[in-house]
């Protein structure tokens, strides 16, 4: 329950944070919340007061226009207050519409796809080499697995037997036009990630006990890079949202945040838990 | 330059244990000390260079100082993206190792030719460019960037170049290194492997009166000490083995755009456009391009 109130506290928070700044990729954030929830709220060993830890485990999204699920994720674990979040997408703002390394707690700047494995896949190198325990999580989009940079990463982690990378892709089916399959056909994306040598899951990337249940038993293969294939929903959590394109695009009006917060704050009543600081 | 290179790099990682050497499945015969000496820092990342800057840019956020080596445009243009985004803007120190600079491959193609590359890697607001003119040179930049880690590009050219300095000289960005001293009137500017050919130049009558000079250190942020140097010369004639545009200088004029009189001081030495597609040795493709003497076939006379 612990990470589904973190979820849900993200949808709103991030919902309100590109209304307010009307920016775009509002669906593509919301597929990736519940694995950033489960992430931060019960795997990653991180630190709020101190992101530089040297210990702790690094997170970094690569589909970085989502990162409004990171920003809500860091400002809900107390990386930094809750408030700042209003300046996401205003001038001069460290809280970019792309993800930024100049927030706390957000380890390297994204935005150009295909940057952010061969970046987690250096750091788990570095880690192997210097004998150190902590893990590296890199969260994909599938449309980024066009990229030949991603493919060129899983080449290398897995001839470099990185089993403390986790590599989570988003797959969600839609891309920046339309489908996955009309634009680039990734299937058989599995038994692709398998021939390159990742350990694959494939799980409900909306399931919280799943996607709990496989990172608490990381890594799947020992000497392989574990890959989590999640089945996701753009635009999951907002009825109207979900597996609509536009909403890569499209900010919300008034009525329509309205409307998204009402749909949020039912799934709370639901299981009848207190979250009134939330909107 | 690819010994001096190799030698040095290899010094100073047995003081040093945060050196580390990728390489783009390049290097046979050149790397080996490295990789021999010190396995746990060197990497052949394959061919595969997008991933190659990647990984060395995520090697060193967790406290490397990477050295990525590669041929000609491989570590550079096939992975420009890599080298902005992810070294250059989260300015880490990685340096960019590019062996073959100018038209030191002259014979293996466009493909080899290093003749854009200033152009592209002075693009990075805090990149500093590093292109040493003879072997000592080479060693004095790599100690510089070793004591000042921090995001570079290191243009070498191949094997062979002869020492125009005796000794290691002491290099500081954006500040000429005077190589000969002839009365302080009028000054050759090289960078790069250039500079063997400015010497050789300094034996015709048309440069009597020139000094040389060397600029192994160089970039965006190095502009502004440029006017106060040209401003003790009556003329300055920058050379380089790069094509005029975007090259050393054009960055030359950018830095003295402000002062129109300084401006009027400089002329520039640069490869013509002709040499690309054309294949034959680096002296003849150079004097081609118009890097001689008199300035035949070349441009900004």
């Amino acid at each position: 329950m612990k990470s589904r109130l973190l979820a849900n506290t993200m949808r709103v928070l991030a919902l309100q944070m590109v209304t307010r700044a009307k920016a775009s990729h509002i669906g593509s954030a919301l597929s990736i919340m519940d694995m950033v929830a489960v992430l931060y709220a019960e795997i990653l060993s991180v630190d709020p007061g101190n992101p530089h830890w040297s210990d702790r485990d690094r997170f970094i999204l690569s589909k970085g226009h989502a990162c409004v699920a990171v920003y809500a994720a860091l400002a809900a674990q107390g990386f930094f207050p809750l408030p700042e979040l209003e300046y996401y997408g205003q001038d001069f703002s460290d809280l970019m519409n792309h993800i930024s390394h100049k927030v706390p707690g957000v380890e390297f700047s994204t935005g150009s796809l295909g940057h952010g494995l061969p970046f987690a896949v250096g750091k788990a190198l570095a880690a192997k080499r210097q004998g150190k325990r902590w893990r590296v999580c890199v969260v994909l989009s599938d449309g980024e697995m066009d990229e030949g940079s991603n493919w060129e990463a899983l080449l290398f982690a897995a001839h470099h037997r990185l089993d403390n990378l986790l590599v989570l892709i988003d797959y969600n089916k839609l891309q920046s036009l339309t489908t996955v399959a009309q634009t680039l056909a990734l299937e058989p994306l599995a038994d692709k990630l398998r021939a390159f040598g990742g350990a694959v899951v494939e799980v409900d990337g909306h399931d919280h006990a799943a996607l709990r249940a496989q990172c608490k038993t990381l890594p799947w293969q020992t000497g392989k890079p574990s890959v989590l294939l999640a089945h996701t929903v753009k635009g999951k959590g907002v009825s109207f949202m979900e597996n609509q394109v536009i909403w890569h695009y499209r900010n919300p009006s008034e009525e329509q945040l309205t409307q998204a917060l009402a749909e949020l704050a039912a799934e709370r009543e639901s299981w009848g838990a207190a979250c009134g600081a939330l909107s | 330059m690819r010994r001096a290179f190799i030698e040095e790099l290899v010094a100073l990682a047995a003081e040093n244990e945060r050196i580390a050497l990728m390489v783009g499945d390049l290097g046979y015969s050149v790397i080996e000390p490295f990789a021999d000496r010190f396995p746990d820092r060197f990497v052949n990342a394959g061919v595969a260079e997008q991933n190659m800057m990647g990984v060395a840019a995520g090697m060193a956020s967790e406290g490397y100082q990477v050295f990525v080596y590669s041929i000609a445009n491989f570590p550079t243009f096939r992975c420009a993206e890599q080298i902005r985004n992810d070294v250059a803007y989260h300015q880490l120190p990685v340096t960019v190792v590019a062996v073959g600079a100018g038209l030191a491959y002259g014979n293996l193609g466009y493909s080899h030719h290093a003749v854009q590359d200033y152009g592209l890697m002075r693009l990075m607001p805090d990149l500093l460019l590093a292109a040493p003119g003879d072997p000592w040179q080479v060693r004095a930049c790599m100690r510089y960037l070793v004591a000042h880690p921090q995001p570079a590009y290191l243009r070498i050219g191949k094997a062979g170049e002869p020492c125009v300095h005796r000794e290691l000289p002491q290099v500081a960005p954006g500040r000429w290194l005077q190589v000969v001293a002839r009365g302080g009137k009028r000054a050759l500017l090289t960078t790069g492997a250039t500079l063997a050919l400015g010497q050789q130049w300094l034996a015709e009558p048309a440069f009597a009166d020139y000094d040389l000079y060397s600029l192994p250190l160089w970039g965006m942020a190095h502009k502004a000490c440029q006017a106060e140097q040209v401003a003790a010369f009556a003329q300055v004639i920058t050379v380089e083995d790069h094509l005029a545009d975007g090259g050393f200088a054009s960055w030359m004029r950018e830095a003295l755009a402000e002062q129109p009189e300084l401006l009027l001081r400089h002329r520039g030495r640069s490869l013509h456009g002709r040499v690309c597609g054309v294949v034959g040795s680096q002296s003849r493709l150079n004097e081609y391009g118009g890097l001689q003497a008199d300035g035949r076939e070349g441009i900004g006379e």
